[in-house]
């Protein structure tokens, strides 16, 4: 089985999707990054209720993307819209454009299997299954691909481990259930999953509400290193963590985008008073 | 008016008391150990009662013999053996479809509003089939299984039927059976003619001597084995192969494997929900995340994570299989039966009924084969409960 991703590139292993490969990343900060994810007037319902209310957003490729903004905001809301989680809500439902360059997300014909492959996540409290270390990595490849040898899955869960930087700690016990891990392991241990597909973008959602700080930094580490091959979507309630770990952030509040910029100005010079207001901690 | 400062309650102290709740706490302890020793000794009691009564029916020809009239012979065997059956058929047939039907019903809820009213209806009906009393289903059964409302013809002259051959079955004068194999079942039966030939026990063509009348018998006991008057009539049998199959099922294995497949299968189906709602959200969604399909997210997440529910349900629900009478009661009747069931479409009875039958009966004896059947059942369910817990016990330490 292959996953065609987009109709001219047909993805196999043999030829590797683009996520596995190693991008040259200095000239990461110089150019313009093209556009990954685009919104135009983007609103999301759950029944009545409106969560989020006429979104424009542009979301650059291989850069780290914040969502701050206080409990309720729509910002989760709109995470799980880019890779179709919402399609699990029965009364979940959105209007406006969500696209990636090639394709329409919102669209009733994507398929969402394809689409969750090349979109990732991470959840807020670490989920790993309840298998060996070595079964969560190699569950992802064994879902999308036929005739895995054992070696190649070894060299995937290899790579995806040391990626996830978390090879060295696992090594010598892939065999033990994942559940035996630290709360900030298993969360490594989910992003290193998440890679495991070779996606192209990654979405947290508050991927270290549920850790202690060590972890935390560490999983800022992480963050900081992926980029160089991810698209990356973060959603933190903890602004520091934007502010150490983001090159654009987005403020929501109440369903709005109130504003978006690279990450610095956003905390420096912030054009809105509501933004300084949360940015400062007056509020949220 | 309370001064600032002080509790509100300390203006109150010549009013009130601090409430003395340790004798309530105590006796309620008392209270509550009492019950449950009650409904202990209770059953404790009934164990011993039948263990009295039963133990010393129990040795090797009591689980091996068919129930013969004289009680120091009989045994239980074809009922045993009609139990194991009707377990083993039930179970095959009621835990796909229950586990299917509660997938269905937790993994895959619709998006539309009606589908979703749809949905909640099928839910709303397996919940009240769980209370309907047994006795009911196995009415149900009688019309769906054993005559199939009569739109097949009838069990004896079946619509479709396969792996059996009909014989006419004569008793002779010297108490020997005699059988002339008939090729079409909806022919009336054979009535005792001159030349005629039959098969002898040893399945040996033999000729017939028909006699005009008793008179004519032969005195010999050895003449007497193939001789019969004229015109006495005979009875249709069949021997059917381990393939047996007929539709309708008539009074067979089958329909009441499938009657108690209906008093079980809302169980079986409520406790597979329980355990596919006891499986965290989030692995779903860590699973669907990585692109599963439905499918694969049933196949690999939800339903190995459920299994020890799943087993633990189904387990009790075929243990209440086993100890269910009134269905088979109403279905296949209280009969007598010398063969274990040796296919599906044969007749059949269970230890249940067995019971039944035996402590209906006046003499002193068959009580205590009573007791013997008791004791064999409860041998069987607590296998069962036994497994039920071993595996749940197991399966969860692999989990956690």
């Amino acid at each position: 089985m292959t996953i065609h991703m987009n109709p001219e590139e047909p993805v196999s292993l043999s030829k590797k999707p683009t996520g596995f490969m190693a991008v040259d990343t200095d000239s990461h900060s110089a150019e313009a990054p093209a556009t990954m994810i685009e919104m135009g007037s983007f609103s999301a319902w759950y029944g009545d209720f409106q969560a989020l209310d006429n979104l424009d957003l542009e979301i650059p490729e291989k850069r780290v993307t914040a969502f701050i903004g206080p409990s309720g905001c729509g910002k989760s809301t709109l995470l799980k819209w880019i890779n179709r989680m919402n399609d699990v809500v029965p009364t979940a439902h959105a209007s406006g454009r969500l696209c990636l360059p090639d394709i329409d997300i919102l669209s009733r014909t994507t398929d969402v299997v394809a689409l969750r492959r090349r979109i990732g996540m991470v959840f807020q409290k670490p989920n790993p299954f309840p298998k060996s270390i070595y079964d969560n990595i190699a569950f992802g490849p064994r879902l999308h691909y036929t005739g895995l040898r054992r070696s190649d899955l070894d060299n995937l869960v290899e790579w995806s481990l040391k990626k996830a930087a978390l090879w060295d700690e696992v090594k010598d016990r892939l065999n033990q259930s994942a559940l035996g891990l630290s709360g900030g392991q298993q969360q490594r241990l989910c992003i290193a999953r998440a890679i495991s597909i070779g996606p192209e973008v990654l979405l947290m959602d508050e991927p270290c509400s549920a850790l202690d700080p060590a972890s935390t930094s560490r999983i800022e580490d992480l963050i900081y290193e992926l980029r160089k091959q991810y698209t990356i979507v973060i959603v933190t309630h903890n602004m520091q963590q934007a502010a150490r770990c983001s090159d654009q952030t987005a403020f929501f509040f109440e369903g709005r985008i109130i504003e978006a910029g690279p990450t610095r100005e956003l905390f420096t010079r912030p054009r809105e008073k509501q933004t300084e207001d949360y940015v400062t901690g007056k509020f949220g | 008016m309370t001064q600032a400062g002080s509790h509100p309650l300390s203006t109150l102290a010549d009013r009130i008391q601090p409430r003395d709740r340790t004798l309530l706490d105590k006796s309620f302890r008392w209270f509550c150990i009492a019950t449950a020793s009650t409904s202990i000794m209770i059953l404790a009691v009934l164990l011993v009662a039948v263990f009295y009564l039963g133990i010393d029916s129990l040795n090797w020809n009591f689980m091996t013999h068919y129930p013969e009239p004289n009680a120091a012979e009989a045994g239980l065997g074809p009922a045993l053996w009609g139990t194991i059956w009707v377990c083993i058929v039930c179970g095959v047939f009621a835990l796909p479809i229950g586990v299917a039907t509660a997938v269905f019903l937790e993994e895959f809820k619709p998006s539309n509003k009606w589908l979703l009213k749809f949905h909640g209806f099928i839910q709303l009906n397996i919940n009240n089939l769980a209370g309907v009393p047994s006795v009911v289903y196995g009415i149900l059964g009688l019309t769906l299984f054993v005559s199939m409302a009569g739109l097949f013809g009838t069990p004896n002259e079946p619509f479709v039927s396969v792996g059996v051959r009909y014989y006419d079955q004569f008793f002779t004068a010297g108490q020997k059976s005699l059988r002339i194999p008939i090729d079409d079942p909806s022919q009336p039966n054979t009535i005792a003619e001159a030349g005629m030939r039959a098969l002898n026990s040893d399945n040996e063509w033999v000729d017939v001597n028909v006699v005009d009348s008793r008179r004519d018998l032969p005195r010999s006991l050895e003449e007497r084995r193939y001789a019969i008057v004229k015109g006495k009539s005979s009875g249709r049998i069949e021997d059917g192969s381990f393939y047996y199959f007929r539709i309708p099922f008539g009074r067979s294995v089958l329909a009441g494997s499938l009657t108690l497949m209906l008093v079980i299968l809302p169980i079986v189906i409520i406790s597979t929900q329980e355990a596919l709602r006891g499986v965290p959200q989030s692995l779903r969604e860590a699973g669907l995340g990585l692109g599963s399909t439905k499918w694969q997210v049933v196949r690999n997440i939800t339903l190995p994570a459920a299994i020890p529910g799943i087993m633990t349900g189904s387990i009790l629900s075929m243990s209440r299989a086993i100890g269910e009478a009134a269905p088979i009661l109403i279905l296949a009747g209280a009969i007598f039966l010398t063969n274990n069931p040796g296919s599906l479409m044969d007749d059949f009875t269970v230890l249940p009924l067995q019971i039944f039958d035996w402590a209906g009966r006046p003499h002193k004896e068959f009580h205590h084969l009573a007791g013997g059947g008791i004791l064999v059942l409860l041998a069987i369910l607590f296998v069962f409960n036994l497994t039920a817990v071993l595996i749940r016990q197991f399966t969860q330490k692999n989990l956690t």
